[in-house]
């Protein structure tokens, strides 16, 4: 009875603390500009079928695909046996669904095979990362946090697997031993092979089976409130972050409203533009961002796929397209955290251009979408590098100078290039 | 065969006058306008349409800048007047349907135009060659023959990644007979020339190399005779980069329209 009681008061407590949690990232995400992305239902739907849950662009790299694959099913389908926890922890019932019977035995004979895939593939991830050092996993932007953060998870979802596997091993043994409250349920295909390993007497198995039950729900617990302070809120972000995905040709790039409102006053005198809000141009901070971009950046893993193929990266340049959204939301957060503390109106003096994202960075992307394209779960750091432009060009003027001299060809030529207009059909003529 | 164009190229005001309409307009660009390499893919392009019997017009001075590299530098404001404006012409001639020779003219004017009021069935010059093979009026003969030569093709990223179009200018290559290989990164997976998003008018920020110099390694791996270019952008980066590589002398760098025109031997 305590034990339910304490198992009744824990669950809550935590799913209240993740609650907490989830309700201030929606709420940084929300500092963020308005943006509508409720168009066409169906194909949003389509799309995050397709990309989220049939992981459809992952196998563009096939081994880290496989093994991700192993981790993400692990994931999905553990949540059944999760249900069960919590079913057996709050009625203090043993092994539930063991009525089921051959679909029960079927259900945790999968569940093993899946927890052996899940340990192998989070041991060969973390090989990847840190022994066989990976290029893409060894950037210089995952020194520190990142990198420990991969590594934790990886380590945790080892540690969850095994607790899984030693329990029902012990349970495997104290139903043979026709203790007391173990019913004969399950089939044990991996762990029947962990069982010599442990003791014999009853009274011992009881207190490791207990105990591995209880690390592992506290575990999963404790993993789900990590989740709002890690990279791997990606599990829970992919979702709607692939749903509301651009779905436009890659190469659009939106046209500012505002800006048309003035064009057209300026055409057109007698057009009277529509009273709007004033606002900047271009992004300086992540409140000028959409909440597409913010939530880009809470669904980023850090794979670093698409720093990987991005040409600016690949030839030694500052430019890393996860750098771009891993300081956005870092940003975020430290906005996130001024509000908390001091009211939104507060002014740290800091924002996302310069003091995270320099202009050597921005400047050096080719807006060529290979980041775009190469993001599993439809990330566009692009977006946000135009916006930081659209901010130093049209509020502060300031582009690197051959920039200036091309728009201020545009402007009184109609070409980048310094050609007279009255020459534009020359090809024509000089044969 | 020579590079002399000795046909009179029409404009949208002269046809206007003699009360004509053209089936389709040629969006000339900047690039194929002033730029000299890129000059001889323009006219090249008046050929193949010549050739066809299509009826064409260009606007000649008339025409004005995307604002496409103004856009991609973040200078929004340039790009709508520079948009507007060209709507405006447009517009005015009733113009129903566009083909470029450009991927940024294309991408800009297709994608980006019609949000501002100019809705325009766009084209690039490799989609209506694909076109003109299927129907049969380009046929790859009676010109310089391409069989058996290594040909590898270089997709743009506003072609390729920007609107989808991988086929077509492959299409166009494969009706030469010549070996078409594929460079390690192409398709959706294709490595930037380096020029695109305004970079083609600054200078590099400092790395260890060009990105088309490393673009310019990729190809060169694949042992071609020839590297097939969609793009003027492109045109200029990789030439360059094959100069600087010396092998100018082994690997000629040539656009989709050029190896059409010498293969029909117009
Ligand atoms: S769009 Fe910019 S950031 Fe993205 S891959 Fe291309 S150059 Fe890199
Ligand atoms: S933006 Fe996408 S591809 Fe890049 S690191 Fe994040 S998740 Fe990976």
């Amino acid at each position: 009875m305590i034990s339910q009681i304490l198992f009744i008061a824990i669950t809550l407590a935590a799913i209240a603390l993740f609650s907490f949690n989830l309700k201030k990232v929606i709420r940084n995400i929300k500092i963020g500009k308005a943006a509508d992305r409720t168009d066409q239902p169906q194909k949003r739907l389509m799309t995050m079928i397709r990309v989220a849950f049939g992981q459809s662009k992952m196998v563009v790299r096939p081994i880290p695909a496989a093994l991700h694959f192993v981790v993400y099913i692990g994931f999905v389908i553990i949540n059944i046996e999760v249900l069960e926890i919590m079913i057996d922890g709050i009625f203090g019932t043993h092994r539930v669904f063991g009525g089921l019977g051959s679909l029960y035995n079927f259900l945790i004979g999968s569940f093993e095979i899946l927890a052996l895939g899940v340990w192998v593939g989070c041991a060969i991830f973390l090989i990847r990362r840190n022994i066989l050092k990976l290029k893409r996993l060894n950037s210089p932007e995952l020194k520190g946090w990142p990198k420990s953060d991969a590594n934790y998870i990886l380590i945790t979802e080892i540690l969850l697997m095994t607790a899984f596997l030693i329990m029902n091993a012990a349970d495997a043994k104290l139903q043979a031993l026709g203790a007391h409250h173990y019913i004969t349920a399950g089939s044990f295909p991996v762990s029947q092979f962990l069982q010599n390993l442990l003791p014999a007497s009853e009274g011992s198995l009881i207190a490791i089976e207990r105990g591995c039950w209880w690390f592992h729900i506290l575990g999963i617990l404790a993993f789900l409130n990590y989740l709002p302070y890690s990279k791997h809120f990606h599990i829970l972000f992919a979702f709607p972050n692939t749903y509301f995905s651009n779905l436009e040709p890659k190469g659009e790039f939106s046209n500012m409203q505002s800006v048309t409102n003035e064009v057209k006053a300026m055409l057109d005198p007698s057009f009277t533009p529509p009273e709007a809000e004033a606002g900047r141009f271009g992004a300086k901070d992540v409140n000028d961002l959409s909440w597409i971009n913010l939530m880009n950046a809470y669904t980023c893993t850090e794979c670093g796929r698409c720093t990987s193929v991005c040409p600016a990266n690949i030839t030694g340049k500052l430019l890393s397209p996860r750098k771009i959204m891993m300081d956005t939301r870092d940003r975020m957060e430290e906005v996130g955290k001024n509000i908390d503390k001091t009211g939104s109106g507060f002014d740290d003096g800091k924002s996302l251009i310069d003091n995270y994202i320099t202009r050597e960075e921005i400047w050096a992307c080719t807006s060529c979408n290979a980041c775009v394209q190469a993001c599993p779960i439809n990330i566009d750091p692009l977006a946000i590098i135009t916006d930081l432009r659209r901010y130093a060009v049209m509020e502060e003027s300031q582009a690197p100078s051959s920039i200036n001299a091309m728009l201020g060809n545009i402007e009184n030529n109609g070409a980048p290039w310094k050609y007279s207009p009255a020459d534009r059909l020359n090809w024509a003529k000089e044969n | 065969m020579s590079e002399k164009l000795n046909i009179e190229v029409p404009t949208m005001a002269e046809m206007i006058a003699r009360g004509e309409e053209p089936e389709i307009l040629f969006w000339v660009g900047c690039a194929g306008s002033y730029d000299e390499r890129a000059q001889k893919i323009t006219r090249d392009i008046c050929k193949i349409l010549h050739h066809v019997g299509i009826k064409y017009a260009v606007l000649g001075t008339e025409e004005s800048c995307t604002g496409d590299p103004a856009k991609r530098a973040g200078n929004e404001f340039l790009f709508q007047m520079q948009a507007m404006t060209n709507i405006e012409v447009l517009n005015g001639y009733n113009i129903k349907k566009i083909v470029t020779g450009c991927p940024h003219c294309f991408n800009t004017i297709k994608n980006e135009y019609p949000g501002l009021g100019g809705s325009y069935d766009v084209i690039h010059h490799t989609q209506l060659i694909q076109d003109l093979i299927s129907e049969g009026k380009l046929k790859a003969e009676g010109g310089e023959s391409f069989k058996g030569k290594k040909i590898t093709y270089h997709d743009p990223c506003y072609l390729g990644r920007g609107n989808g179009v991988y086929e077509a200018p492959r299409k166009a290559l494969e009706v030469l007979d010549a070996q078409l290989v594929e460079m390690k990164r192409c398709k959706s997976n294709g490595l930037c020339c380096g020029a695109g998003g305004a970079q083609m008018f600054k200078e590099p920020e400092k790395g260890n190399k060009d990105i088309n110099i490393e673009r310019i390694e990729e190809a060169l791996e694949t042992n071609p005779g020839i590297i097939a270019a969609g793009c003027p952008f492109c045109m200029t980066m990789l030439s360059d980069g094959v100069k600087m590589k010396e092998q100018n002398e082994n690997v000629q760098v040539l656009d989709i329209a050029e190896i059409t025109v010498r293969a029909n031997g117009l």
